[in-house]
């Protein structure tokens, strides 16, 4: 490496240390040193002094006051059952008082530093951070010793022994960990499946009512979830939700356009069905514009168009949602025709084995 | 031993001391620290501010933790709060509802939390920037950077697993989408997120685990790194702008007792007041307007807390379709991509430091910091990366941007995928362009003196300006700067050039080719000359 790439000489601040890249000029300015001091007005007028220690206890004094008015604030500004102002107010007073009691101590605190405390400016030395040169020898020497006297470096099966075993310790604590998901439950085949199978009914979101194919009229969306979700114990309903939610809509047949015949026999007299879970990762797509057949998905803004399967028209997403196929059962509610054809939501490793 | 013969023992005061330092020495630490001597500058300030916010979120936090229930079990809210009477939520949200509703000051202490929180990354933020544009990360303080930015990270980390706790349908929005990310990872993605939340998400177990992570484990990693970090402070002793009198070897500036405890100490409270000032009167985080979680709804204009912003916009910018099966898996390449490019962008800043170090090849400790101008290159670089994360951080509201002024989304997401790689490139050149026209203008006014409005008429009828000279003091402010030029490449004592060489020189020509040198007082005098000829 170069001391210096113009071969000048340096003038080089410690003993040999390399700048680098770093150009120092021989005829280089020199520090003319610290600037004269320049007294502050409180140093000059005495009046000032005053003033200045004037604002300082009496902030310390309103601090005291404000903390004091927080306290009968928590008191007098209680907060009522049912009453949503008086929970404004307390917090608003009480924060208040604190706020000015904090603020109080603050300003004074510095004000006095600034104004009143010497305001000489001091000088510290530096030195360089690494050791001096006996205490790096001494240092080398301690481990040159404790090799010496541990045969650390010699006795290599021992050393050798000691590394192993240092790796092999935290290994069951790392099998332990296994122990945070279910050890009977094989992921891959729980986010192949959802609620939905041959003949459950689509019921409205939340009430789980069912849905004659007669209610709904052209342009209309229902949210739904499969018949059956409400009853579900607590802990299972969200999960079950998380992958079961559907999007319910009716266009004219027309404005459907279908890849093959068997996908149009997946609708019901242009009524069609697709999982509202973001084949991204994984928002509700809960946003369906009527005039374009669009649904939006609001976190990440992937669209998807009804009248064509569900296709991505924009948006991070990479694959259309998955459409539950529908019909009507004999006393004309809607119900599923079997379980979602492809995994719901997000992409996963193991998605497509 | 001998008795002690301390002089100052009389009083109460003295008493307690001599009894104190009997038993733990604490007057060497008096010693030691009492008269240290910080310098002065506002923009040191921003990393005490990131370190009194860490305070009061400790103390906002632990009241939090004496009411919260970090539970998900399901129960029928019976709080104050009538529109959500008989709604089924978890005890989480409950007992956040219980807190904003029930308990006087529980709604201020959350707000104090929340606005705290917020505070405590974006001070970090601008600390980092500070440290990074003044060149403070140089030697001897890069491991100090590395500690700062895995500060940083684990700010973002608190601040979302907290922003997740009340389980409301903003938080279980939020978690929806790690979910999301995670499953899109290559090989590990699946399981990873089955270990995380117990089982399908959302599951029963996410809040709990998330809370133990919340307020033990990553506040005991914030701790000590903190501690670190201040450790490294005292051992570097602080940075200080260069300016006469303030060298590579001293110090200048005030001693702690009195005027730092006064100043500093009082700055904590100025902190928490203004904290308090922002709970007390603005609304953060209504839970209540959102609801408890269900999967099914989600409201339009979903923003997270600001700081996950800039990966919420890579998770947007990627165009679609990007999915491949290979091999018989499936590669979510609209996640990879964007997590890759979050990870190459902390790793760069991680990073910079010591590259610059190595591209340098300077050996030498630096105390006295750069002035941004005065490293060209390196503050273009600085803004790039600023401009990236502002790009980044934009397209997090992009559904907003383009309700708020009536603009298409498909544009806003458009113009942000193209600004996102060209921005960075202009925001490179122009600020390397003004650094450098900066310079030029410091160098001009040292050599021909600064214009004083003065117009004086010659004897031979010319009017002139009369400019006069920078006094020692300010001249020296303009030419006591670090200068750098870049490495001639040369073979090494064995008569080779390695790639390593190669690249280096390349690098060090990329950062010091167009370079202003410090004006030498020999040009000075010409200058001079010339003035008065």
């Amino acid at each position: 490496m170069a001391k210096n790439e113009n071969g000048k000489a340096d003038i080089v601040p410690a003993e040999s240390v390399v700048t680098g890249t770093g150009v120092v000029a021989p005829d280089a300015f020199t520090d003319p040193g610290l600037p004269p001091h320049r007294p502050r007005v409180t140093d000059l007028d005495p009046k000032a002094a005053k003033r200045a220690e004037r604002v300082v206890y009496t902030l310390f004094y309103l601090s005291i006051a404000a903390s004091v008015f927080a306290v009968y604030a928590y008191m007098f500004f209680p907060i009522e059952p049912e009453n949503v102002h008086s929970v404004r107010m307390n917090t608003l007073y009480l924060g208040l008082g604190i706020a000015f009691s904090l603020l109080a101590i603050g300003i004074a605190a510095v004000h006095w530093g600034k104004a009143l405390m010497a305001d000489k400016e001091a000088i510290d030395h530096r030195h360089p951070v690494r050791g001096t040169d006996e205490t790096r020898a001494r240092a080398v020497e301690i481990f040159r010793e404790s090799d010496e006297e541990s045969g650390f470096s010699r006795r290599t099966l021992i050393r050798n022994g000691l590394i192993g075993a240092l790796i092999a310790f935290p290994l069951p604590a790392i099998a332990l960990f296994r122990g945070l998901a279910p050890m009977d439950v094989d992921p891959n085949n729980e986010l192949k499946h959802t609620m939905w199978k041959k003949g459950l009914r689509l019921t409205r979101d939340p009430q789980g009512t069912p849905i004659k194919a007669s209610e709904l009229t052209i342009g209309s969306a229902f949210q739904v979830i499969p018949e059956g979700l409400v009853d579900l114990p607590e802990h299972e309903k969200l999960d079950a939700k998380a992958k079961a939610a559907v999007l319910l809509v009716r266009l004219k047949k027309e404005d459907l356009h279908w890849s093959s015949k068997e996908r149009e026999s997946w609708s019901y007299e242009g009524i069609v069905a697709y999982s509202k879970i973001c084949t991204h990762v994984g928002c509700p797509v809960a946003l369906y514009e009527q005039q374009t057949h669009h649904l939006l998905c609001p976190c990440h803004q992937s669209q998807f168009d009804i009248s064509n399967e569900c296709a991505v028209i924009f948006g991070p997403a990479a694959r259309p949602l998955p459409q539950l196929p529908i019909t009507v059962d004999s006393e004309g509610y809607l119900v599923a025709m079997s379980d979602f054809t492809e995994p719901v939501g997000p992409s996963f490793w193991e998605r497509a084995n | 031993m001998s008795t002690v013969s301390a002089p100052a023992q009389s009083g109460v005061v003295g008493k307690f001391s001599n009894y104190l330092d009997e038993r733990t020495s604490i007057s060497g630490a008096v010693k030691e620290f009492g008269r240290k001597v910080f310098p002065d500058h506002w923009s040191f300030l921003l990393g005490e501010v990131a370190l009194y916010s860490f305070v009061i979120i400790l103390l906002s936090g632990s009241f939090l933790t004496f009411f919260f229930q970090a539970s998900m079990t399901p129960v029928l809210y019976e709080g104050s709060y009538v529109p959500l009477k008989g709604i089924e939520m978890s005890a989480a949200m409950s007992s956040t509802l219980d807190i904003s509703f029930d308990i006087r000051g529980g709604l201020l202490m959350r707000q104090v939390h929340h606005w705290a929180a917020l505070l405590f990354v974006a001070s970090i933020g601008l600390h980092m920037l500070r440290v990074f544009f003044t060149g403070a990360f140089r030697k001897p303080r890069e491991l100090n950077w590395s500690i700062g930015f895995v500060l940083f990270v684990l700010a973002m980390a608190e601040g979302f697993t907290g922003y997740s706790l009340p389980d409301d349908l903003l938080s279980g929005n939020g978690l929806r989408i790690i979910d999301g990310m995670v499953l899109g990872l290559p090989v590990i993605g699946t399981w990873i997120t089955f270990l995380l939340f117990g089982g399908e998400f959302p599951g029963a177990d996410i809040v709990g685990r998330l809370y133990s992570l919340h307020i033990l484990l990553l506040p005991a990693f914030v701790l000590i790194f903190i501690v670190l970090h201040l450790m490294f402070v005292i051992i570097h002793k602080h940075t200080q702008y260069p300016g006469p009198g303030k060298t590579e070897e001293n110090v200048v500036g005030f001693p702690i007792l009195p005027v730092y405890a006064a100043k500093a100490g009082g700055f904590f409270f100025l902190v928490f007041g203004v904290v308090a000032l922002m709970a007390a009167t603005v609304t953060i985080n209504p839970i209540w307007n959102y609801g408890p979680y269900d999967p099914s709804p989600v409201s339009a204009g979903t923003q997270p807390d600001w700081y996950i912003g800039f990966a919420d916009g890579a998770l947007r910018l990627i165009p679609p379709h990007l999915e491949t099966y290979w091999f018989g898996y499936t590669w979510s390449w609209n996640i990879i991509i964007p997590v890759l490019i979050l990870l190459v962008f902390l790793a760069a800043a991680f990073a910079y430091p010591f590259v610059e170090a190595w591209v340098t090849g300077d050996k030498r400790e630096h105390h006295l910091l750069d002035r941004p101008r005065n490293a060209p290159v390196r503050t273009a670089i600085g803004a790039a990366g600023v401009t990236f994360y502002a790009v980044l951080w934009a397209a997090a509201s992009s559904d907003l941007i383009a309700t708020h002024f009536k603009v298409t989304m498909e544009g806003v997401i458009n113009t942000l995928q193209i600004l996102l790689i060209v921005g960075p490139i202009i925001a490179f050149i122009v600020t390397k362009r003004i650094a450098l026209a900066l310079q030029k203008k410091d160098r001009e006014i040292l050599l021909h003196g600064f214009e004083t409005g003065r117009i004086v008429r010659l004897p031979g009828g010319e009017f002139t300006e009369v400019h006069q000279q920078l006094d020692a003091y300010d001249r020296w402010q303009l030419v006591s700067y670090n200068d750098n030029a870049p490495i001639m490449l040369r073979p090494n004592p064995q008569g080779k050039i390695t790639g390593g060489m190669r690249m280096r020189a390349s690098l060090s020509r990329f950062f010091f080719e167009d370079r202003i040198a410090p004006v030498t007082q020999e040009e000075y005098k010409q200058a001079l000359e010339h003035a008065h000829h």
